[in-house]
């Protein structure tokens, strides 16, 4: 199979509460998708539940061939899937060059790829770089802004050097050229051939980026198409954009 | 091991009775750990501050103990709420709580205890009412006073404390709190003030069952750290922070601390709380993403 | 610095401190060093587990209480085993039942993991209690013996070892923290959920820690009954120890090997100082005030108040390499 990720059947549920609901979804290698849906409709437990943050009950994942398991989060991280977090985990006693350097030190690494040891500090300098933070490198995270924050937790998840990003929501709360610049990013590392699946609120982003769109709602996926033809879905319309 | 049938059924009701009173030792826990999430580690140390007042009182003035922890209550409640206020400054708002937090009240275990020893001594103190002495029997059942009338008065606690949380303002806001902040805001209650309450409330416990530990039995300052993880364990075990919970999980301690103090001996006693715990904590999903 | 040259660096520190020691004369001085190299040693360790991965360990007495114990049970052996031998031991001891409570334990959240250590310390309290074989609650006599040649008093035997052990835990705490290992450990501390995404192994770095953790205070416990002559279980595994185990690393500062060094030295010659002019229960009194001031006014302890002060400095060139070194990992 070309999927990079397959999901099948997933579901999960908290005490009475289903919050995952036979959930099948497929990315392949280098592709564009967008998820969306109401709050509360699951999308974060999804990425916690792929990314091995949470262990789902029904179902399976499968990444890059792989069948997940139950495998600890670490470990796909190194079979090259990463994410970013809702709200922002940088490792706040450390300064933004050492940040990049974890995943350097534990993911590359353990792919029996890693840097040497003086060529490291050099790869995290670029990371920075291209995100635009190089001038703070040596600072810690509590000297940033919120665009800077979320720009830091997308450069760990490409200091990762993954096959799959997960982008939750990571322009919440931004304004309009700040938007812009994580979207320009993260094309980029689309260009590069990272398969990115972005989860937003913001439709403009979402509309201008997606090859495809997933939609979301009460743990059950409603739709699953090219963008244009998703937004006029009347599922799509009543459950979710109609509010 | 000499099997009795009486042993056997007094060991059973007396586990009662102590677990009882473990309930009342724990309400206080139940709020603070159970319901707020703050380590409280130094409990113990206060329900011994409790026991010493109550003797003093109990002493100078003849006042009846359970009286005297009553009257005790104010200042208690003020402690705690002082004490919050600290805790909230220093830690909760820096969000510093997990290592510093508990250090702070293991400090302040040490504190209270240490000034225990050095203004009371080592010596055993006791307190003296009408109703320790005698012992009622129900057949081969003996029921000592100076264990059933704290048995009783905790099962008092338990309940007023019961209907507080779940009928009162200022108790639904206290079990709101811990769950939804934002909401508490809304509604225009300060979220600061309910905790600072609700530990306030917490301590003021720790009055009374001070009072109804020097009743059972005699105290000096290190008893307090038999208790540590009783108290912990209740919690844990009880559903934290659900006080029929407590109750329920305190009685089961109370009876196999008991039964095993009788057929095995009391040296194995001290191991039946904290391996309870060890046992409660493996077997419950209390992972990384907590609860 | 190399790890190697610091080593034999604090090598010499310490064979001058034990010089010192003996030049001075008094006897007193080798009992009094022995306690706080000891809590040098045990500080040490528990920042490891408890300030480079922010895993609060109450249980610390039981480690060191079963260095200590392994020494008891292997006490009747003829001839008797060398201390070596006894803290190679007492090190393994721990340092797998360090494992095995890590594995256990490791899992659960902050609080329930420091509550969990509490209640293993005194299980283990109440088996040793109830085993006959080490004493159970009567206690242990062991004999310390006279002297030990070229140096005279055993007790300096035991300080010059306990010298050395200290040593040991203070490079191994250096050497961890410019390693990964290091690193992996301060992501722990600061977001477990993001280091796995990150690729760190948590539980496996932290069953590292514990281990190392155990192993080290388990071998700074095994001369302990040589040195009091008559172990009781009830104080060998008491919230005593713990309180001191942590105390010392917040006062000094958690984040660094400088800072439970710091705080060993200073508030274990204070207990000592105390012990003789006024009682021992007003040490428990100055570590519970010390305690409660340091994590409200200075959470950083005093490593963290002198570099803050540093940094207010200007940037001069010793400024400027502090600052550098400040960044974790990029000095040399």
């Amino acid at each position: 199979m070309n999927e990079l990720l397959a999901i099948d059947n997933l579901g999960k549920r908290f005490g009475g509460f289903i919050a995952l609901d036979g959930i099948s979804l497929a990315v392949g290698a280098g592709e564009r998708v967008g998820l969306i849906g109401p709050n509360g409709s699951g999308k974060s437990t999804l990425v916690n539940c792929i990314c091995g943050t949470m262990r789902h009950e029904a179902g399976a994942v499968y990444f890059d061939g792989h069948p997940l398991g139950s495998a600890a989060a670490h470990r796909r991280t190194r079979l090259g899937l990463a994410r970013t977090f809702q709200l922002p985990r940088p490792f706040v006693s450390l300064t933004l060059l050492d940040n990049l350097r974890i995943p350097l030190l534990y993911t590359v690494a353990a792919r029996g790829q890693g840097y040497a040891a003086s060529e490291i500090e050099a790869r995290c300098l670029a990371l920075l770089r291209e995100v635009g933070l190089e001038a703070k490198a040596r600072h810690r995270p509590r000297d940033l802004t919120q665009v800077e924050m979320r720009k830091l937790e997308l450069a760990r998840a490409m200091a990762a050097e993954p096959k799959l990003l997960i982008a939750d929501e990571s322009m919440a709360g931004l304004t309009h050229s700040e938007v812009e610049d994580i979207l320009t990013l993260l094309r980029r590392l689309n260009d590069e051939g990272i398969a990115i699946i972005l989860i937003e609120h913001i439709m403009r982003a979402v509309m201008s980026f997606s090859q495809r769109l997933v939609v979301l709602v009460s743990g059950r996926k409603i739709a699953d198409g090219a963008p244009e033809e998703v937004v006029r879905d009347p599922e799509v319309e009543k459950a979710y954009l109609g509010q | 091991m000499f099997f009795s049938f009486d042993l056997f059924i007094n060991a059973i009701v007396s586990g009662i009775l102590i677990g009882g009173f473990y309930a009342a030792v724990t309400a206080g826990v139940s709020l603070s750990f159970g319901i707020l999430d703050i380590v409280n580690i130094a409990h113990p140390a206060f329900i011994i501050l409790g026991s010493y007042l109550a003797y003093v009182l109990n002493f100078g003035l003849g006042l009846d103990p359970i009286l005297a922890s009553i009257v005790m209550l104010p200042a208690f409640y003020a402690l705690g709420a002082g004490i919050y206020q600290i805790y909230y400054l220093s830690f909760e708002k820096r969000g510093q709580e997990s290592l510093r937090g508990l250090a702070f009240f293991f400090g302040l275990l040490f504190i209270t205890e240490v000034t225990l020893v050095l203004y009371f001594g080592v010596d055993y103190r006791y307190v003296e009412a009408r109703y320790i002495g005698p012992t009622w029997h129900f057949g081969p059942i003996d029921l000592p006073l100076r264990i059933l009338v704290p048995f009783l008065v905790s099962l008092l606690l338990i309940a007023a404390l019961e209907l507080l949380l779940t009928r009162s303002f200022i108790g639904r806001a206290i079990t709101a709190v811990a769950q939804d902040q934002l909401a508490l805001k809304l509604l225009a209650v300060d979220p600061i003030r309910v905790k600072r309450i609700a530990f306030g409330i917490s301590i003021a416990t720790a009055s009374l069952a001070g009072a109804l530990l020097i009743i059972i039995q005699p105290v000096e300052p290190s008893v307090g750290r038999e208790y540590i993880g009783r108290v912990f364990a209740i919690c844990v075990l009880g559903g934290m922070g659900s006080l029929p919970g407590t109750l329920i999980a305190a009685m089961m301690i109370g009876i196999f601390e008991s039964l095993t103090a009788t057929f095995y001996g009391p040296s194995w006693a001290p191991a039946v709380s904290f391996g309870f715990l060890l046992l409660t904590l493996a077997v419950r999903p209390a992972g990384l993403l907590g609860r | 610095m190399r790890s190697d040259v610091f080593f034999l660096v604090c090598l010499g520190i310490g064979g001058a401190v034990f010089a010192a020691a003996v030049a001075f004369g008094n006897d007193y001085l080798f009992f009094a060093g022995y306690v706080v190299a000891q809590y040098v040693a045990v500080a040490t360790a528990w920042n490891i587990l408890g300030g480079y991965c922010g895993y609060v360990n109450f249980g610390s007495a039981a480690f060191f209480a079963l260095g200590a114990y392994t020494t008891v049970a292997f006490y009747s052996f003829y001839p008797p085993l060398p201390i070596p031998a006894l803290i190679v031991v007492g090190g393994a001891v721990s340092g797998v039942v360090g494992l095995g409570m890590g594995y256990l334990m490791l899992r659960l959240r902050g609080a329930f993991f420091a509550i969990a250590t509490l209640a293993l310390a005194v299980v283990l309290q109440t088996l040793v209690v109830n085993w006959d074989y080490v004493g159970g609650s009567r206690g242990a006599y062991i004999m310390r013996p006279e002297t030990m040649a070229p140096l005279g008093n055993y007790v300096r035997y035991l300080f010059l070892v306990m010298l050395f052990l200290a040593v040991v835990a203070i490079t191994t705490a250096r050497l961890i923290e410019r390693s990964r290992l290091g690193y992996g450990f301060a992501t722990i501390r600061d977001d477990e959920l993001a280091a796995e995404a990150s690729g760190v192994p948590t539980l496996r770095l932290k069953l590292v820690a514990t281990a190392i953790s155990g192993a080290l205070m388990g071998m700074a416990g095994a001369p302990f009954p040589y040195y009091i002559s008559y172990l009781q279980p009830s104080s060998t595994f008491g919230l005593d120890y713990a309180v001191n185990a942590i105390a010392m690393p917040l006062i000094g500062g958690t984040t660094t090997w400088v800072g439970p060094l710091v705080g060993a030295v200073l508030l274990g010659s204070l207990q000592q100082i105390a012990t003789v002019t006024i009682s021992s229960a007003v040490n428990l009194l100055i570590v519970g005030f010390l305690l409660v001031g340091f994590v409200i006014v200075a959470p950083n302890g005093i490593v963290g108040l002198f570099r803050q002060h540093i940094q207010h400095k200007p940037a001069g060139i010793v400024g400027r390499r502090r600052l550098g070194a400040d960044a974790a990992g990029s000095a040399p």
